[in-house]
């Protein structure tokens, strides 16, 4: 177990802590230093892994389409996506003339702030975690639905008709699909009985719920990768952002680092929601346990509790990322169909499901 | 004056800077949007406070609800863009009279308040003994009221149900012309 401390980096935590009491005896002082360190510390992690899933969405895109993808610039073209992020500063903030300049230039900063907010209660490792809040899957779903009102900000502001209505089609399918997320979060909740992320994964200790809670769980699995896949507006619902639809109001109008903040938000929720998933059904940072086999779950203790926890969020990110090459995009009518005729019926019989599952023990 | 007190009116600052913001804004998408600052700043005063549950609670509903429900009615209504009208004298005076005179009675009512520490053994305010309270039925539980808010919301569900709902057109109200093609479908 020490050497899985050594590497989920609380121990680093708990140095730099020790290490500036040491230099500032003001409680208030080190708290605010703390802060600023933790979120310059987050600032820099989210901008390489919005890089990172960018080039590892043109990876996956090629690998199942079967070509190359980008590797031109720099080694296997890593270093593709820093070209473009200097392509889009090099390009001129616009504004329109006749926009709310106020909203227009506020959508981005709500977008990034509101997908950054969602980041902090998630335990990346054993113990290293931001906000260790007693409620962290009620946070992060109520901080999520705030990007709604900044999709619907910049598309109003956009003083462009088409703007208005892409916005809205988002918003409707935002708002539905938060529903079905909602609710296929709610059975994990009812199984581990806390809504805190930490007491979630402690509660896997001998086995994940995707593994110990039989067919409902699988089911709110399944649920939970389709609608948060919808939720974060990515194919193939994302008709609020393809070349072909309306776009939903920020592709029209915003461009240069102002669109760039969208699609920097757009990675963070695709890490969020499956950071959650990992968390929730494959059990965070907590390592591959079967039953009593003591010898096999020692071997696993001593893969890193960090790799354990990025290892599974990636594997999510991928089933997510391969979902864009693999169905055909829907209508909005399907769209609002599929979520409403099937996924929330579906979901709330198996919230009821669960519900027995858990009173009566059946599951492991 | 410490830190906690300086967080205290920071947050005092949004939630009434913002409310009067909404008030008096020209633009109707506008107040929307500094009403949401209010309604954040409530529930960033309720995180203040470590009631982390209610805090959530109130972003979901007001936040995730409320202003999302504004918002698209601003949508849906006509010209949301322009500037509204200045509103006339003697209603921006009587307006200002009611709002100073509301101020003076809940400034009265406090100062006259005097506030007492609660002899009840405290309850930590977690999401376990929230539903432990609303589910109970002893003396203290909140079984009744919990009861009868889930009947109201039951109610509210059904009735949007029934408006929303598509009925058929019966070719006796509708006009002239749409009564005969829905004939001859």
């Amino acid at each position: 177990m020490k050497i899985l401390l050594a590497y989920s980096l609380s121990g680093f935590a708990s140095y730099l802590h020790r290490l500036l009491s040491g230099f500032i005896p003001d409680a208030f002082w080190l708290m605010v230093t703390e802060m600023v360190i933790t979120g310059v510390c987050l600032l820099v992690f989210l901008i390489l892994l919005a890089f990172f899933l960018g080039y590892m969405e043109r990876k996956v895109a090629a690998f199942m389409e079967i070509r190359f993808g980008p590797n031109r610039v720099g080694p296997k073209g890593t270093l593709q996506i820093v070209a473009d992020t200097v392509k889009l500063l090099f390009k001129e903030g616009l504004t329109p003339d006749l926009s709310d300049k106020f909203l227009f230039n506020l959508a981005p900063g709500i977008i990034v702030i509101s997908a950054m907010l969602a980041v902090a209660p998630i335990a990346f490792a054993k113990g290293f975690q931001i906000w260790d809040i007693n409620i962290g899957v009620l946070y992060i779903s109520s901080v999520s639905s705030i990007a709604v009102i900044g999709i619907l900000m910049a598309g109003w502001s956009s003083s462009n008709k088409y703007s208005i209505i892409g916005a809205m089609r988002a918003g409707a399918q935002i708002v539905s699909y938060e529903l079905s997320v909602g609710l296929s979060l709610i059975s994990i909740v009812v199984l581990s009985g806390s809504l805190s992320l930490n007491d979630i994964v402690e509660s896997q200790a001998n086995g994940w719920w995707i593994l110990k809670g039989h067919i409902p769980v699988l089911i709110s699995f399944v649920i939970f990768v389709v609608a948060s896949t919808a939720e974060i507006n990515r194919a193939p619902f994302d008709l609020v952002e393809a070349d072909q639809e309306l776009t939903g109001g920020f592709n029209t109008e915003y461009g240069g680092m102002k669109f760039a903040m969208f699609l920097m938000s757009e990675y963070i929720n695709l890490f969020v929601v499956s950071a959650v998933a990992a968390t929730l059904f494959l059990g965070g940072w907590m390592p591959f346990h079967i039953g009593n086999f003591t010898a096999f779950n020692h071997i696993m203790d001593y893969i890193p509790s960090s790799i354990w926890f990025f290892g599974k969020t990636l594997f999510i990110i991928f089933i997510i990322m391969q979902f864009r090459w693999t169905f055909p995009r829907l209508r909005i009518d399907q769209l609002l169909n599929l979520e409403w005729k099937y996924l929330l019926p579906i979901s709330m019989i198996n919230v009821l499901l669960v519900t027995l599952m858990a009173i009566m023990g059946w599951h492991f | 004056m410490n830190s906690s007190t300086v967080i205290f009116y920071i947050l005092a600052a949004l939630i009434l800077g913002g409310g009067i913001m909404a008030v008096t804004a020209r633009k109707i998408f506008r107040s929307a949007i500094y009403l949401l600052f209010s309604l954040i700043g409530i529930a960033a005063l309720y995180f203040w406070m470590n009631i982390e549950f209610i805090a959530a609670v109130q972003i979901v509903v007001y936040v995730g609800g409320i202003v999302v429900l504004i918002i698209f009615s601003i949508f849906l209504t006509h010209d949301s863009g322009g500037e509204m009208p200045e509103p006339n004298l003697t209603r921006a005076l009587f307006a200002a009279f009611a709002t100073c005179f509301a101020c003076a009675l809940t400034i009265l009512y406090i100062s006259k308040q005097a506030f007492i520490a609660t002899q009840n053994v405290t309850i930590e305010p977690n999401v376990k003994n929230i539903g432990r309270q609303m589910l109970s039925t002893t003396d203290h539980g909140f079984m009744l009221p919990f009861e009868v808010v889930s009947m109201l919301l039951l109610a509210a569900l059904v009735g949007s149900i029934v408006i929303a709902l598509k009925t058929k057109p019966s070719p006796s109200n509708l006009p002239e012309g749409d009564a005969l093609e829905a004939e001859k479908k």
